[in-house]
């Protein structure tokens, strides 16, 4: 029942990708309105997922690659959700929905992992880590695609050449509020999801820090956007600069959360999640 | 019979001529009254108008030798611009008779503006003309043409909606505006120079929640006046450069040949804005603002070329309106042409009615001695009477022609005409 729910959830999101993708060119409200509902349906499904996938394994569903993407996804999906509410702004959909779901495809072709769950694992600790972390990576995915929109619609303003995208596209101001937003409430929840992974630590392996290559690649991710932050807040960068960092964070992130766990080994590799 | 009357228009405009060829013709040395006093002084320009604005550049005049009076023109622009025949040819269009007309009319009717519809040209035509009347150069055809292309303007203006503030240069700036601030409200503004299109740019900016604006002039007298246009407030010139620094957007049209506004200037400015993007509208000709300016980071630097690529943008909706436009001025144009071509029936008709008085006065000569005992007022009777006669002779022929007047084969009837009344005074036929 599982995997149908997995199926259901990604068959409904690939629609609201083709459907936002349309209203991308075609520029119709309907459409929007049908792609949003049928995402919305996507992501409740792919809660029950989440949740189903909870109770049968015992705790959170990340402890490999396949179920860490789909949770990234969903992370992403409802940054998303709750964006669409404040900004109310329609094309931001047509970028981030195909991320996510693109997420899911990776996804979606992975073997399913199989076998008992390491009575560690079962942990609140670990689902209030894991859950913080990728609600910051979710938010920090949307300030990444709002970056890349800004650098898009700016070259167009800029240059003076207006592409297809220069109607399509939102003003300048709303794209750096965006991502200005998901890096000021990404970060917190970064933060927290690193703290409760060291209390975690403590709790599990009697080490708060150790060296591990995915605790220090994350402490290089944790610093690349503090900086940012950092220069947001306290230097008064804006636009296109902001734009560039925030894409540049989010490849650090990107390689924490795949590279990382896939090829420097260490304890939160997903070879050794599930392994022993 | 008459030689052919041509109207020919040689000119440039935004189209043909770019950025940099038209900043020099507006800054060149030339004046208007100069130009039209040495036009007026070439033996095949019978009669002529010379207009020059920041994007173009008109020369319209009629001719008997358009072959000779189109060369004299090139070389008067090309002398009084200072730029060289060669360079200027490429840049340059001619139109001949219906096509100069119509081209004219469009002109006067801003169809023809780069920003189509802004309401500064027909100003700038009817100052032209009104030169050219100063100047006395102007005579019967190009009071008529260009009495109708004002009524065409006109009409253009109240019939269509092409002059809509919808495709202004404002609005294209404020388009532009908002897709870099996302909303006006609470925005800052500065107006440097003044003039029709950047009052009517800051009305919009305000319109669109812009707070405040401030003007700054070379004659702080003239921002004092401009100022209270908008509730604004007045700096000086010297202040433009601290102000650059509390705005968002800056709307330049000074007619200074220097930039008003430099790259180290708003480099400087950007320091202590701690990068809040800042917008230039440049509506100057020659520009106020230094290109260079839009390589700053969050500076976004646009003049009136750069609009006009924003404007194409909703060039689709305007489709109709411009369509209907067109229409109006292609009527004016039938109108004109009729009116036109009746000129050429006129030498006939005048012949025609001078050769009937010729007759009168002569047969009244040799009657007058037998005039001898009739009263004053009996001879005038007789001579009242010869001429209702004679008039009501050739009160036909004379509206015949003028109803063929647009028929292609006019030359023949006026051959015909002047032939069977032997207006051309043929000795031979004399005998």
């Amino acid at each position: 029942m599982t995997f149908f729910w997995f199926n259901l959830a990604l068959f409904l999101e690939l629609l609201a990708t083709g459907g936002l993708i349309v209203f991308l060119i075609k520029q119709q409200k309907k459409i929007f309105r049908y792609s949003y509902r049928v995402l919305l349906a996507g992501f409740i499904f792919h809660t029950i997922f989440l949740i189903s996938n909870y109770f049968s394994l015992g705790t959170a569903p990340v402890l490999d690659l396949k179920s860490a993407l789909s949770f990234f996804s969903w992370s992403i999906i409802c940054a998303y959700l709750v964006f669409q509410l404040k900004f109310k702004l329609k094309v931001l959909g047509s970028f981030v929905v195909p991320f996510s779901a693109f997420l899911m495809i990776i996804s979606s072709a992975m073997p399913w992992f199989e076998g008992p769950v390491k009575p560690i694992f079962k942990s609140l600790w670990l689902t209030v880590h894991v859950g913080t972390v990728f609600m910051g990576n979710g938010l920090f995915a949307i300030a990444f695609l709002a970056a890349i929109m800004y650098l898009i619609q700016e070259n167009q303003i800029k240059n003076k050449s207006f592409g297809s995208f220069y109607k399509r596209l939102p003003s300048l101001a709303t794209l750096d509020s965006i991502n200005h937003y998901s890096l000021l409430y990404g970060f917190p929840f970064l933060t927290f999801g690193m703290i409760t992974g060291s209390i975690y630590a403590q709790y599990a392996l009697g080490k708060y820090w150790q060296w591990d290559p995915k605790e220090v690649w994350s402490l290089i991710t944790w610093l690349f956007y503090a900086a940012l932050l950092h220069e947001r807040l306290a230097v008064g960068w804006r636009g296109r600069r902001a734009a560039i960092m925030s894409i540049i964070c989010f490849c650090v992130l990107i390689f924490t959360f795949v590279g990382a766990s896939l090829l420097l080994g260490g304890y939160h590799s997903f070879s050794s999640l599930g392994a022993r | 019979m008459s030689v052919m009357v041509k109207i020919i228009n040689i000119g440039m405009n935004h189209e043909t001529a770019a950025v940099g060829l038209r900043e020099r013709l507006a800054t060149g040395s030339y004046s208007i009254s100069k130009t039209l006093a040495s036009m007026r002084e070439l033996d095949c320009i019978r009669e002529g108008l010379f207009l020059s604005t920041c994007n173009r550049i008109e020369a319209l005049f009629t001719t008997d030798s358009a072959a000779k009076a189109k060369e004299s023109i090139v070389s008067l622009m090309s002398k009084a611009a200072n730029i060289p025949e060669k360079e200027l040819m490429p840049s340059l269009y001619i139109f001949e008779d219906t096509d100069a007309v119509r081209h004219i009319m469009r002109v006067a009717s801003s169809l023809d503006s780069m920003v189509v519809g802004e309401p500064q040209i027909l100003g700038q035509v009817k100052e032209a003309y009104v030169q050219a009347t100063r100047e006395k150069i102007s005579g019967v055809i190009i009071n008529r043409l260009m009495h109708r292309s004002f009524h065409a303007a006109k009409r253009v203006k109240t019939e269509t909606e092409i002059c809509e503030a919808a495709v202004s240069i404002s609005y294209s700036a404020v388009e532009l505006a908002k897709k870099i601030f996302h909303v006006l409200d609470g925005k800052k503004a500065l107006l440097i120079g003044a003039g029709e299109m950047a009052e009517l740019a800051a009305k919009h900016l305000i319109a669109q929640g812009v707070s405040s604006v401030v003007v700054a002039n070379r004659t702080f007298e003239r921002a004092v006046q401009v100022a209270e246009l908008f509730d604004a407030r007045p700096v000086s010139f010297e202040e433009i450069e601290t102000q650059l620094v509390d705005v968002d957007i800056v709307l330049t049209s000074t007619a200074s040949p220097e930039y008003v506004i430099t790259y180290p200037q708003v480099k400087n400015a950007f320091k202590k804005r701690r990068n809040r993007p800042l917008f230039f509208i440049d509506i100057a000709v020659p520009r106020d603002v230094q290109p260079e300016v839009n390589k700053l980071e969050n500076a976004y630097v646009y003049d009136i070329d750069d609009l006009k690529g924003v404007i194409e943008l909703n060039k689709a909706q305007r489709q109709q309106e411009a369509i209907k436009a067109e229409r109006i001025v292609q009527e004016e144009v039938f109108k004109f042409e009729k009116w036109f071509k009746t000129l050429e029936v006129v030498p006939t008709i005048v012949s025609l009615k001078d050769k009937v008085e010729d007759i009168i006065q002569a047969e009244l000569k040799k009657s007058y001695s037998s005039f001898s005992d009739l009263t004053p007022h009996q001879i005038e009777t007789i001579q009242t009477l010869m001429r209702s006669i004679a008039e009501k002779i050739i009160n036909d022929p004379i509206l015949y022609l003028k109803r063929k007047a647009e028929r292609p084969m006019l030359n023949s009837y006026l051959d015909v005409t002047r032939n069977l009344f032997n207006l051309d005074q043929d000795n031979e036929d004399m005998e």
